[in-house]
């Protein structure tokens, strides 16, 4: 164990934060990674329509290969990330949890808040999603909570607006 | 939509105001009983409560055509010389150099700035005309440099640094130039005077002294006495010098035998391309053949008969000859006559410079923690250097590090020296870094080894394929030894420590650095997880803090212990997540279902 920094000796774990974003983020994030696969996919049969002869072997191989990767990167990827991103929103602290392949836990104190934002993209608006960014003084450190209904988003902001006006300071 | 936070400092989005803003204070409503100290109105002018507005020196008049020249020199040259040469490019060059001293006359005339109690405006833009505003209890530093025009006229640029670091517009504040005399005292009045405020006394009283005893105890206080008299008689050389306080205590000073640390920075390749690239286009512009003059025919001949390796090994002997004479320059250029001073008012102060003279100003309560660190060159020769973390100073590249500097290339011992001074605590600097254990080592080997490997597959699979010499897979063998050695060191500068409420993370082989950081300034957590690292229980657990490269990462803590780190340093922020290890949560591959979000609410 870690004696220097006095972690005590039953020790304890960060557990995910409590709440799922909305299911429709799942339809979301397929939907906006599909337009990336269909140009590659567009682009090679492009190729083999028009394309050279010797090159035709290549594209005959490739082009299974990437309608089998985008299937599974479809599939595979959205469920994932539903399965891992989540958040919470206490008085004292915002966590979020993001991620799929790579994942990120951030915590930031509620009273080192600077913004809350909440943004949607075109994709979002389709879905009904909206994000709600919040802000540090520092750079590195966005909370981005993607994918959240519309009325828990505006109940987050409400909240977090409550709970820094509480705050003094200039947080950094 | 943007809900700021209203603090008595008020939102950090409106540091820096648009145009468009009205900004009540400045436009005739009287400060608010705030008390003017009598002496203030020499360096800010102002009639009766509403200041002036004031243009830049008018001695800008002849920087600014200076300065367009010289860029354009070459092509202009090109075309003097050359004369009749094909194609237009110069002829191009010469009206953009015309377009550029225009250009800057007419900067010139729109630019005009105002200080008034409460803030400092900047008003600019030719065809979009932006005012900016900074609230003066928001300036963090002053930074008053001098390149050698300016210095030759008597002018000084005077850039304020703001919190605002996650901005790029840095140019925003940017005073080019005023008066030396002007500028001196405009820094004078905007961090001594500016904000004597609540905040500063309790925040920094303690840091503070404490530094200034470590400070006095071991060497500065033998040199405060010296420095005045320096400063001053290298006054009298030019026509301006950056003032030197008059009191403080003295926390570091140039040794002439840092010099010799000089080639280790490699600063100089950056000159030596750069350099390279002049070169380079002055033979374009005159059409020089190399082949046609004595000397260099000559050395074009001898590169045409040497063998490829041999050519290679000189090419690279001659330009590390050259990076190490361009750096050690650059040192001197840069650090020549380097102080770092603590000044009573709670501000950090830096000269320095040969030829252009910057003095940097940096409020102590701004300041965020520091950094020790060590290129790999410079700590094979024993060297290092201490960099501040503060807020409105962004870390820059290069050997400066922007304004950051706290100490250039110097001894180990010293620069540590330096940070427990700034710092004004010990043992975040000295104490051994907790290690982070086997699965990190492993990790610091696979991810050395592993792209190594591939381009040795992919050499051997070269090889087998065309016709390549035999020696090439074989050299890139050399690849795997050289990953294993920065592995081994990457592993051994990897630690974390948290001592006397500072953070400490030590990192990095080919620059190593250990940066501390005091956890007040620490302003959330960043736990990255990647698919191996959670296969092998590591954690990334990155502080995010205003200042300096906004965050600063402990890679690869077993994840218990960066639980711990994390809860340790700032006590109370992780509670509400933690549960005892094993009690059915994650911390597997995947999150499982939660409890029920009724359960939850009726908890908490």
């Amino acid at each position: 164990m870690c004696h220097r920094c006095g972690v005590s000796e039953q020790t304890l774990q960060l557990r995910p934060p409590r709440h799922r974003v909305h299911r429709r983020a799942i339809w979301y994030w397929t939907a906006s990674a599909a337009p990336m696969w269909l140009v590659l996919i567009a682009a090679q049969i492009v190729a083999l329509v028009l394309g050279w002869g010797w090159l035709r072997h290549w594209w005959v191989v490739t082009l299974p290969l990437t309608v089998l990767l985008a299937a599974a990167h479809l599939v595979v990827m959205p469920q994932w990330r539903y399965r891992v991103h989540r958040w919470e929103v206490t008085p004292e602290a915002v966590y979020t949890q993001s991620g799929w392949f790579n994942q990120e836990r951030r915590i930031a104190p509620v009273s080192r808040i600077q913004t809350v934002d909440t943004d949607r993209g075109p994709f979002e608006q389709i879905f009904r999603l909206t994000n709600v960014t919040v802000t540090t003084a520092s750079a590195a450190g966005p909370l981005r909570i993607h994918g959240l209904d519309r009325d828990d988003a505006l109940r987050v902001v409400d909240q977090l607006t409550a709970d820094t006006q509480a705050e003094r300071g200039d947080a950094t | 939509m943007t809900t700021p936070p209203t603090g008595p400092d008020g939102p950090r989005a409106d540091d820096v105001a648009p145009a468009g803003h009205p900004d009540p204070p400045a436009d005739g409503v009287p400060p608010d009983g705030r008390d003017v100290p009598a002496g203030a109105g020499g360096a800010v002018p102002r009639a009766d409560d509403v200041p002036q507005w004031r243009r830049l020196s008018n001695r800008m008049l002849l920087i600014h055509p200076v300065q367009s020249l010289l860029q354009f020199l070459p092509a202009l040259l090109g075309l003097l010389i050359a004369g009749t040469t094909s194609g237009n490019g110069p002829v191009y060059s010469l009206l953009g150099a015309a377009a550029a001293i225009a250009f800057g006359i007419l900067r010139w005339l729109t630019t005009s700035y105002r200080i008034s109690t409460e803030q400092v405006q900047v008003r600019r833009g030719v065809l979009n005309r932006r005012v900016l505003s900074v609230r003066r209890d928001r300036i963090r530093t002053v930074d008053v440099s001098a390149p050698a025009l300016h210095r030759v006229l008597g002018l000084a640029r005077v850039t304020v640094g703001t919190g605002l670091s996650d901005r790029s517009r840095t140019d925003g504040l940017r005073l080019d130039a005023l008066n030396a005399a002007t500028a001196a005292e405009l820094r004078e009045e905007l961090l001594h005077r500016a904000d004597p405020g609540p905040a500063t006394s309790p925040a920094t009283a303690a840091p503070a002294t404490a530094g200034d005893t470590a400070a006095g105890d071991t060497a500065a206080g033998s040199r405060a006495a010296g420095p005045g008299s320096r400063t001053g008689s290298r006054a009298g050389g030019f026509p301006w010098t950056p003032p030197a306080p008059p009191t403080g205590t003295e926390l570091a000073r140039l040794s002439p035998r840092w010099i010799g640390y000089g080639p280790f920075t490699l600063s100089g390749l950056v000159t030596v391309g750069v350099i390279g690239a002049f070169l380079s286009r002055l033979v374009n512009e005159f059409h020089l053949d190399p082949t046609r003059y004595g000397a260099t025919r000559e050395l074009a001949a001898r590169v045409l008969h040497t063998s490829l390796p041999l050519l290679i090994g000189e090419l690279v002997l001659g330009l590390l000859v050259l990076a190490a004479i361009a750096s050690t320059c650059g040192y001197v250029l840069a650090f020549w006559g380097f102080r770092l001073t603590r000044l009573p008012g709670g501000t950090l102060h830096v000269t320095r410079g040969l030829i252009t003279t910057r003095a940097i100003t940096l409020e102590e309560r701004r300041l965020r923690g520091v950094e020790v660190s060590e290129p790999l060159l410079l700590r094979a020769v024993g060297g290092a250097r201490c960099i501040a973390i503060a807020t409105g100073l962004r870390v820059g590249r290069g050997a400066e590090r922007g304004g950051s500097l706290l100490l250039p290339s110097a001894p180990r011992a010293e620069a540590r020296r330096v940070a427990v001074a700034v710092l004004g605590r010990a043992e975040p600097i000295t104490v051994p870094l907790t290690r982070h254990g086997p699965a990190a080592r492993r990790r610091r080997y696979t991810r050395a080894l592993v792209p190594c490997a591939l381009l040795v597959l992919a050499a051997v699979v070269l090889h087998a394929l065309v016709p390549v010499p035999d020696w090439v897979p074989v050299a890139t063998l050399v690849l795997l030894v050289l990953a294993v050695l920065v592995a081994a060191d990457r592993y051994r500068g990897l630690g974390h420590a948290l001592v006397d409420g500072t953070l400490v993370a030590g990192r990095g082989s080919l620059v190593r650095r250990r940066s501390a950081l005091p956890t007040d300034g620490i302003i959330g957590w960043n736990l990255r997880r990647s698919y191996f690292q959670r296969r092998a229980g590591l954690a990334t657990l990155t502080a995010t803090t205003a200042g300096g490269e906004q965050a600063y990462p402990v890679p690869d803590l077993p994840l218990a212990d960066a639980t711990g780190l994390a809860d340790a340093a700032l006590p109370g922020l992780l509670t509400p997540f933690l549960v005892p290890a094993g009690s059915g949560s994650d911390q597997g591959r995947r999150p499982v279902r939660p409890r029920s979000d009724a359960a939850d609410r009726a908890a908490g």
